[in-house]
């Protein structure tokens, strides 16, 4: 009923939590508490979404004007494609379930810990691993292939350090199935008494098809990318036609792993959305089952339609059409999340706080992206906007302005929970709408540029396509500054904050009935639930003491 | 053996603190290795998938490459892997029991097994690069001229397309060295395995209440049994009734 | 929570029969090989792997004792190397192929 954000009187720190529990450099680095631990993830992906930022500016700076004129075409090679390889590996991937997640799945299920506390912090070391050869890689002339690694070029052509950066994507991927274990293990055997799976909030269960995702797709990248070490190697013929290999086998076994990747990173960001918007419409989620079972659905369908990456690489006409069929058909549990979400709001008593506003934000550009999909996946106009900036601007949409949005709404919907003090709300307000103004003038533009012909991993570009792509550079310019201010008032408010107390947003769940911050251990009795999920309209708590 | 009367889970020394008792977690586990073992199907799987690909496009590449492996080599280390296998059962029984001793000797009856097979493959790679066999640069140098040899003489092949032929089975043995070497290397991994299962049971710690990393670490060297039972005729038995090469 | 892993387990029997089992299926597998028959070698090569391998999950590995979830997560994990191969080779299968005209 009410919309205040703070409670009425004013909250007091806990004395003791999982912050404060133990000081010192090695109580962070050994950390067994997977709260310390998305706090490690926390600071570790932000320095990576920055370098991949600065990798997006030099690509925006270039396309200002027609003509290659700031940086060589190898160099601008590279810069597109670190920007991938650390957007995705290093920031989009593990950013919801390994920050978010780590933090907040376990407290959600009524639990201590994670099932296996120290393979998390093994996690966290493999993506510093990983991190580490990526930064290795940048600093010795970066990788000109694309994220993608196509073959013959990676295998043999480029003189660039792909095995470097190759095996560090091996090392991170196996931080991401590690963390996908502990999920599934901790979500089927750690719910705490009278929580079914019925009861789960939603964001766990997307986190747990992601899981299933992770563990299932990212072994296939990781031998994927061994044959091609070897062949980099030991110049034998795996995926180089020139030796005898098949290039299309390389894509075929990349695209398996890498199409439900981007499940990997849109799922548990579909999960963010889900809890913010029951919370702010104050109303339950409409459908809880429909919504459940579509995260199953997208991350079983996910894994059938990576072909449809290939459509002009060579692949038959037939396996075309069945990988085209099942692209369509995998829309539509997404869809049915966006309908539930709409249906939430409706008659609901919604308010836009920062965190309602990324959510609904998220809906508009995840549903365009989503829809722009579509176009990507019939067979007819993929051959015409195949290799456009019509993909560019897609992923996009549903990677930044949908996962990222998530990432960003949720980061600010759990602040208060992971720091004890709540943000400036007015300035956060202000860099969501900034956010959301950049965004759609950087990527729009590029929609139209797609569909007018203009190709993607091009450094110049035929003069009649400047206007749209100074709009693109000069949206990204605001989209800068909309990403730049949270990191400044969210920091700001770890010291100057309000205090938050346990339940800043009146929301439900588990995580809302322990202190903010949480004490190390979580609960201090370990909690029996009762009542069904997202009880909103409820007086009474869902944890019985 | 006071470890082992007890049932009273909550003081159990190997409970984890995240856990409420004993049972949930060799439940959580065993989950977490079955899980584990997933990823390494579909690690393996690719690289199955692959070999698939090209079987068919090589075929008789493959067949040439397949009959110059040593079959009986291989179907040796087929016998001696699931007799390890057998022993790492009779390991986890013994673990179940509590008998340490008999524990303590089927692991390393496992090991000498897994010993025994890592050295029968070491021969074999020796006679592949002998034969000059090994994928890579100089695979076009220097061979495989006994393959095309055969191919001429004994399947009445074109010089030609006896060369040609002979120059695919470089994807052939790229596959059998990536496909046996990464199951050695699991091998190597479950040796490390082993002797951490050695260590751990020197305090007589495992018994009917707590056995679970026996338990797990026989799931992992059924797993790479399991691999290698695959192996076999995927790559030492493509065809062999046209004779020994 | 559902019936979880609190399994029974085989006899020492039930070891050693089916050791016997798979040392069988090796010696056949191995014997059979030199023997043509056609299109007929490759998939019986694979039955006996699959036979091997199912002996070993059910008994060596427990999984007969143990809980439907740890059923299904093997299924699963089989099932989706299935989705790999076959949907890849759906697409090599069917490059040659022309239907209609």
């Amino acid at each position: 009923m009410s919309t205040a954000i703070t409670a009425v009187q004013p909250q007091v720190m806990p004395a003791k939590h999982y912050l404060n529990d133990n000081y010192g450099i090695r109580s962070w680095l050994l950390t067994k508490d997977h709260k310390r631990i998305a706090v490690l993830y926390l600071i570790s992906i932000t320095f990576f979404f920055f370098i991949g930022g600065l990798f997006a500016a030099m690509i925006r700076l270039e396309l200002l004007t027609p003509a290659g004129d700031l940086f060589q075409s190898d160099t601008y090679n590279k810069l597109f494609t670190m920007h991938g390889i650390n957007m995705i590996f290093f920031f989009l991937i593990p950013s919801v379930p390994a920050v978010l997640g780590n933090f907040v799945l376990p407290i959600m299920v009524g639990a201590k810990d994670l099932a296996f506390p120290k393979i998390n912090l093994m996690s966290w070391y493999l993506y510093i691993g990983g991190a580490l050869f990526s930064l290795a890689t940048m600093v010795s002339g970066g990788v000109d292939t694309g994220w993608t690694f196509y073959t013959p070029l990676s295998s043999g052509f480029v003189r660039t350090h792909v095995i470097l950066m190759a095996v560090g994507i091996l090392i991170v991927g196996f931080s991401s199935i590690f963390t996908g274990l502990n999920f599934i293990v901790t979500v089927h055997r750690m719910r705490c008494p009278g929580m079914t799976w019925g009861r789960l909030p939603l964001f766990v269960w997307s986190n747990y098809a992601a899981s299933l995702i992770m563990v299932l797709g990212t072994p296939v990248l990781a031998i994927t990318l061994i044959l091609l070490a070897l062949e980099r190697g030991f110049h034998i013929g795996i995926f180089d036609p020139a030796l005898g290999g098949d290039p299309v086998l390389f894509q075929h076994m990349f695209w398996f792993y890498s199409h439900p990747a981007v499940y990997i990173m849109i799922l548990p960001g579909m999960g963010v959305i889900s809890e913010i918007i029951t919370c702010f419409s104050r109303k339950r989620v409409f459908g809880y089952f429909f919504v459940a079972f579509s995260s199953i659905a997208i991350a079983v369908f996910g894994f059938v339609v990576w072909a449809h990456h290939m459509f002009v690489a060579g692949v038959s006409v037939y396996s075309a059409m069945v990988f085209s069929l099942l692209s369509f058909a995998v829309a539509i549990p997404s869809a049915v999340k966006v309908f539930n979400w709409t249906a939430t709001m409706y008659k609901g008593e919604v308010s836009f706080e920062t965190p309602m506003l990324y959510a609904i934000g998220f809906i508009g550009l995840f549903t365009i992206g989503g829809l722009t999909g579509l176009f990507l996946a019939a067979l007819g106009t993929d051959v015409h906007i195949h290799d456009t900036y019509f993909v560019i601007a897609h992923f996009h949409y549903v990677m930044v302005g949908g996962m990222v949005m998530a990432y960003i709404g949720g980061l600010h919907f759990w602040w208060p929970k992971m720091t004890g003090r709540t943000y400036p709300e007015g300035w956060a307000k202000l860099a969501a709408l900034i956010t959301f103004i950049g965004f759609n003038l950087t990527f729009f533009p590029q929609f139209i540029l797609g569909y007018l012909g203009m190709p993607r991993r091009y450094h110049s570009y035929p003069e009649e396509f400047q206007v749209l792509n100074v709009l693109s550079s000069a949206g990204a310019s605001v989209l800068a500054v909309g990403f730049i201010l949270p990191l400044i008032y969210l920091l700001w408010s770890m010291r100057y904050g309000e205090v938050a107390g346990p339940n800043p947003w009146k929301a439900t769940g588990l995580e809302c009935e322990t202190s903010s911050p949480p004490p190390t251990h979580n609960f201090e009795m370990t909690p029996v639930v009762t009542t069904e999920p997202y009880a909103y309209g409820d007086e009474e708590g869902t944890v019985v003491p | 053996m006071s470890h082992s009367q007890t049932t009273t889970t909550e003081h159990h020394p190997a409970l984890a603190h995240q856990f409420d008792s004993l049972e949930q977690q060799k439940d959580a586990s065993m989950l977490g290795m079955w899980a584990f073992l997933l990823t390494e199907i579909m690690m393996f799987g690719g690289l199955f998938a692959a070999y698939l690909i090209y079987r068919l496009r090589y075929y008789e590449a493959f067949v040439a490459g397949s009959t110059s492996i040593a079959v009986t080599l291989g179907a040796v280390n087929t016998l001696v892997l699931i007799g390890s296998s057998l022993t790492m059962a009779l390991a986890v029984s013994a673990a179940q029991r509590g008998a340490q001793k008999v524990l303590r000797g089927f692991i390393v009856a496992t090991m000498l097994l897994g010993l025994v097979f890592l050295g029968i493959k070491a021969v074999e790679y020796h006679e592949k690069y002998v034969e000059h066999h090994i994928p890579g640069g100089v695979f076009g140098k220097f061979g495989p001229t006994d393959i095309e040899k055969d191919l001429q003489e004994k399947d009445h092949k074109t010089p030609e397309a006896a060369a040609q032929i002979a120059r695919q089975t470089e994807i052939f043995f790229c596959f059998y060295f990536a496909m046996t070497g990464l199951h050695a290397f699991h091998m190597l991994i479950g040796f490390g395995l082993m002797t951490w299962l050695l260590w751990l049971s020197r305090g007589n710690r495992f018994g009917p209440d707590y056995y679970t990393p026996v338990e797990l670490g026989g799931l992992y060297w059924h797993f790479v049994d399991i691999v290698w039972i695959f192996l076999f005729p995927l790559l030492y038995l493509i065809s062999r009734t046209q004779g020994a090469h | 929570m559902a019936q979880n892993g609190s399994h029974g387990h085989p006899t020492h029997g039930v070891y050693y029969a089916v050791f016997g089992a798979l040392v069988i299926g090796t010696l056949l597998t191995w014997g059979v090989a030199f023997v043509d028959l056609g299109i007929f070698n490759p998939i019986v090569a694979l039955a006996i792997a699959c036979t091997k391998a199912t002996l070993v999950i059910l008994f060596f590995m427990h999984v007969r004792y143990s809980s439907k979830l740890t059923m299904i997560t093997v299924a699963a994990g089989f099932f989706w190397l299935m989705l790999l191969i076959s949907l890849s080779l759906s697409d090599y299968l069917t490059r040659t192929l022309t239907l209609g005209q």
